[in-house]
C-alpha cells in the first residue's frame, strides 16, 4: 500500500521524493503556481503554490511529501494569501492586459482571473524598463518580468547558452542580458530556444505575431487555468 | 468672422463666466464667457482641458501592439482608432492592399461603429434638446425622460445603438475594445451564426433609421428659424470621398471644398496629408486648430462629420441614404448648408446609410470565408485615414528597423472641428446671450450648439444625462455677482 497524505481532507497517495505539488498535481488536486513548471527543478520564488502544513505555510513545490501530512490549499486563509501576492507581482511591473498581446496566454492574468484578484491593493511602481526590440525574431517586454527565473533555466539548462540573468537583490532584482551591451540582439539567442517558449507572462514574445489569434479564443479566454493545467498533466 | 470674440481688449475689466464641464458631450471641455457691464459678450472660448500624451507613449512600443493600444483614446468609437491604426500599419507590412475579406469584414466593423455612435449621440445626448426645448426642465433633458415622453423614439435608439455595438461584436469580438483588426487584416471571419442573428434584426433597423431621419426633418419644418439660423457660420468643409465621388466612411481620397461649396482639392491621397495641412497652436487651448496650407489660418479652417460629408460626396451609395441626401441638397436651394444644428439631419442620413451597407455587407459571402491576410514589401511608414462618426480621423505612424515606433501623429475628428465649434459658441453667444440676463437655459443654448459636433473632447468617456454644473457670474474683481448650481 502506498503511502499517503490529507489534501484539503482527501488521502492523496505519494512516492518518495515526490513534493505535495507533484503529488497533488498527479492526484487531480490543483495547486496555483507560476514558477513552477514540469520540466524544471522547484525555484520556489512566486510563492503561488503556498499550502498550510501543521499550522506553517511552506511551498508546495518545494516540499516534500511526508506520511500522514494534512495539507491546506483551497482554502479562504491560503488563497487570501495568494491573491496578495499576485496583487504585489501586478505593482512591481507594468501590466497593461487591456493591450499586452499575451492576454488570455498569460498565466498571471489567467490565475487573477482564477484566485478572484478584482482590484488593486497595493502602490504601483511604475517601473521604468525599455523593451528590447534588437533580436530579428524575438521581443523583450521587462515590464512584464515576474522574475520567476524560468527563462534563465530553460536558456541555461536546455539551450545550454546562458542568455538570461536576475540582477541586483529584493525589490530592486531585474532581468537581464548576458551580453556586454544587455541587448538580445547581440546574444546567439535564436526563436527556436526553449527560452523563446517558457516565459508565463509577456516578457519573451516572438515579433509579428500580436493579436493574431484573437482575443477570446486564446488558452485562458477558453478554460480556467485551473482545468488547463489539470488536462496538461497527462 | 471667425476670429471675433476670440480674444476681447481689456480682458480683465470684464466679467468671467464659466461652463465647466460641458455636459453631454464625450470628454470634457469647458467654455468661458468674457462679458462686460452691459452684458454684451466680449469673448467666448471653448477649452479642451485634457492632456492625452498618446502620441508620445506609444513612441517605443511594437507596431502590432498599436491597434489595440491606440484604441483605448476612446470609448465610444475605439473602432475608428483601432482602424485608422491598422489600416496605416498595413502599409508597414506591406499589405497594400489588404484582402478583400479583410477590407469587407472591417467595412462591417466600421459602419457598425459609425450607426451605433451616431445613435447614441442623437437619441441619448442631443434629442432631449430638440424633443423638449433647449430650456426646457434641466431634469427632464436626458434619454430616460426622452423615454418617458415618446418611449418609441428612445426604444428604437437604445436598440439602434445596441444594433451597432451587435456587429462590431461579431466581427471584433467584444462590443467595446475589440482585436479584429491587425497589421495586414484581420483574425478572424464572421460567424454564420452571428452573420443570420444580424440579418434576422437589420431590416426593422434600417426602417427604424429612416424614422429618425423623419423625425429630425419634422423638427426643421416645425421650426425652420431656429434650425437654419442656429450658430450658424460659414466654413469650408473636408472629408474623404471615394475616388469616384461616393460617400466612403472606411476608405478613399480627400476632398475639401470651400464656404460656397466650389472644391478646392480632390483626389488628395491619404499618404499626403501633412503636404495640405497645418495645425496652429493657441495658449488656452490644448487642441490644435488645423487648416488647409494653401489658405492660411485665417480662411483654411474647416469643418468635418456628417454635416461636412453629406454635402462632399457626389452622391451616397446606397438607395434609401441617397434619397435623403438629394432631399438634405435641395433644401439648401444651391448653397452649401452650414446650420449647426443640421448635422443632426445629416447624422441620421448616415445612420441610414449605415444600415443598409451593413445589410449589404451581410449578404457578402467574403465576410464568412476567404484570406484574412495579406503580406508584401516591409515599409516604414504609413498613414491611416477613416471617416470616423465625427469625421475625418488621421493616424501617422513611423517604425525602425527593429518593429519599434518611432512617430506617432494622431489627428482626431474634432480637432478638425475646434475652430468651427469656437464659431458656432460665439455665435450663439452673440446672438443669444449678449444683453441678457443668464440662466441655465440660456447657457445650455450653448451646449447645444456644441453638441450639433458631437465632440469626443478626450476621445475616452462615456458622458451621460446630467452632469454636475457650476456657473458664477463674476465682477472685475472676482467676487461673485450670481451662480447657479445643478448637480
Amino acid at each position: 500500500m502506498s503511502k499517503q497524505f490529507l489534501f484539503d481532507g482527501r488521502p492523496v497517495p505519494f512516492e518518495d521524493g515526490q513534493t505535495i505539488l507533484q503529488a497533488a498535481r498527479a492526484a487531480g488536486h490543483y495547486i496555483p503556481h507560476l514558477c513552477w513548471h514540469p520540466d524544471f527543478p522547484p525555484h520556489g520564488s512566486c510563492k503561488l503554490c503556498i499550502v498550510k502544513v501543521g499550522g506553517r505555510h511552506v511551498s508546495s513545490c518545494a516540499m516534500p511529501a511526508k506520511e500522514g501530512m494534512e495539507v491546506e490549499s483551497n482554502t479562504p486563509e491560503i488563497n487570501g494569501e495568494r491573491r496578495a501576492l499576485l496583487q504585489m507581482l501586478f505593482v512591481e511591473g507594468n501590466h497593461f492586459c487591456p493591450s499586452c498581446e499575451k492576454s488570455g496566454n498569460c498565466q498571471l492574468q489567467a490565475l487573477a482571473y482564477d484566485l478572484e484578484m478584482v482590484g488593486e491593493r497595493f502602490a504601483h511602481f511604475f517601473p521604468d524598463r525599455p523593451v528590447d526590440a534588437s533580436h530579428p525574431d524575438v521581443l523583450l517586454d521587462f515590464n512584464r518580468c515576474i522574475f520567476c527565473e524560468l527563462c534563465v533555466r530553460a536558456s541555461r539548462d536546455v539551450d545550454g547558452k546562458q542568455v538570461f540573468a536576475l540582477t541586483e537583490r529584493g525589490i530592486h532584482k531585474y532581468l537581464v542580458v548576458n551580453a556586454e551591451s544587455g541587448r538580445l540582439g547581440d546574444t546567439d539567442f535564436a526563436a527556436s530556444d526553449r527560452a523563446a517558449d517558457i516565459c508565463p507572462v509577456g516578457v519573451i514574445l516572438h515579433k509579428r505575431v500580436g493579436f493574431a489569434r484573437p482575443i477570446g479564443s486564446r488558452t485562458y479566454d477558453i478554460q480556467p487555468i485551473h482545468e488547463v493545467d489539470m488536462k496538461e498533466r497527462t | 468672422m471667425s476670429h471675433e470674440l476670440e480674444t476681447a481688449n481689456n480682458r480683465e475689466r470684464l466679467n468671467k463666466v464659466v461652463i465647466d464641464p460641458v455636459s453631454r458631450v464625450e470628454g470634457h471641455g469647458r467654455v468661458t464667457l468674457l462679458i462686460d457691464d452691459d452684458d454684451q459678450v466680449r469673448e467666448a472660448r471653448l477649452h479642451i482641458v485634457e492632456f492625452r500624451g498618446f502620441e508620445v507613449f506609444i513612441q517605443g512600443r511594437p507596431y502590432w501592439e498599436v491597434p489595440v493600444m491606440v484604441q483605448r483614446l476612446c470609448g465610444i468609437c475605439p473602432v475608428s482608432h483601432h482602424l485608422a491604426a491598422a489600416k496605416a500599419l498595413d502599409r508597414v507590412v506591406g499589405a497594400v492592399p489588404p484582402t478583400r475579406t479583410a477590407v469587407q469584414l472591417r467595412r462591417l466593423m466600421h459602419y457598425g461603429q459609425i450607426l451605433q455612435s451616431h445613435a447614441l449621440h442623437f437619441f441619448h445626448l442631443s434629442s432631449p434638446d430638440m424633443l423638449f426645448g433647449f430650456d426646457a426642465e434641466a431634469g427632464r433633458r436626458n434619454i430616460v425622460g426622452v423615454a418617458e415622453a415618446y418611449p418609441d423614439v428612445a426604444r428604437q435608439g437604445v436598440l439602434l445603438r445596441k444594433f451597432g455595438q451587435q456587429v462590431i461584436q461579431a466581427t471584433a469580438g467584444k462590443r467595446i475594445h475589440g482585436t479584429g483588426a491587425v497589421p495586414g487584416g484581420m483574425n478572424r471571419h464572421l460567424a454564420i451564426a452571428d452573420r443570420d442573428a444580424l440579418r434576422a434584426q437589420v431590416d426593422e433597423r434600417i426602417e427604424w433609421s429612416r424614422a429618425a431621419v423623419a423625425l429630425v426633418k419634422r423638427l426643421h419644418r416645425a421650426d425652420p428659424a431656429l434650425y437654419d439660423g442656429f450658430g450658424r457660420f460659414e466654413s469650408g468643409m473636408a472629408s474623404l470621398v471615394g475616388t469616384d465621388g461616393a460617400m466612403d466612411l472606411y476608405d478613399g481620397v480627400l476632398r475639401f471644398r470651400d464656404e460656397h461649396g466650389a472644391i478646392l482639392l480632390d483626389q488628395v491621397p491619404d499618404q499626403d496629408y501633412h503636404k495640405i495641412l497645418r495645425e496652429d497652436v493657441k495658449p488656452w487651448s490644448y487642441m490644435k486648430f488645423p487648416y488647409l496650407a494653401e489658405r492660411g489660418a485665417e480662411r483654411g479652417w474647416y469643418k468635418v462629420g456628417p454635416l461636412a460629408r453629406v454635402q462632399n460626396c457626389d452622391f451616397i451609395p446606397t438607395p434609401l441614404a441617397e434619397t435623403e441626401r438629394r432631399e438634405f441638397i435641395d433644401y439648401g436651394a444651391g448653397a452649401p448648408i452650414h446650420a449647426p444644428l443640421a448635422y443632426h439631419w445629416a447624422r441620421m442620413i448616415e445612420m441610414l446609410h449605415a444600415a443598409e451597407v451593413i445589410r449589404d455587407l451581410l449578404d457578402d459571402p467574403d465576410c464568412v470565408d476567404g484570406p484574412l491576410m495579406q503580406d508584401g514589401v516591409r515599409g516604414r511608414e504609413g498613414v491611416g485615414i477613416i471617416e470616423a462618426p465625427r469625421g475625418t480621423l488621421i493616424h501617422h505612424y513611423q517604425v525602425g528597423d527593429d518593429d519599434l515606433i518611432t512617430m506617432c501623429n494622431l489627428i482626431v475628428s474634432t480637432t478638425h472641428n475646434n475652430q468651427a465649434m469656437n464659431t458656432a459658441v460665439r455665435e450663439v453667444a452673440r446672438h443669444y446671450l449678449s444683453g441678457h440676463t443668464l440662466t441655465e437655459g440660456l447657457l445650455n443654448h450653448i451646449e447645444v450648439a456644441i453638441r450639433a459636433f458631437d465632440p469626443c473632447l478626450s476621445c475616452a468617456t462615456h458622458a451621460l444625462g446630467q452632469m454636475p454644473l457650476l456657473v458664477e457670474l463674476l465682477d472685475a474683481r472676482g467676487a461673485v455677482l450670481d451662480s447657479r448650481v445643478r448637480d
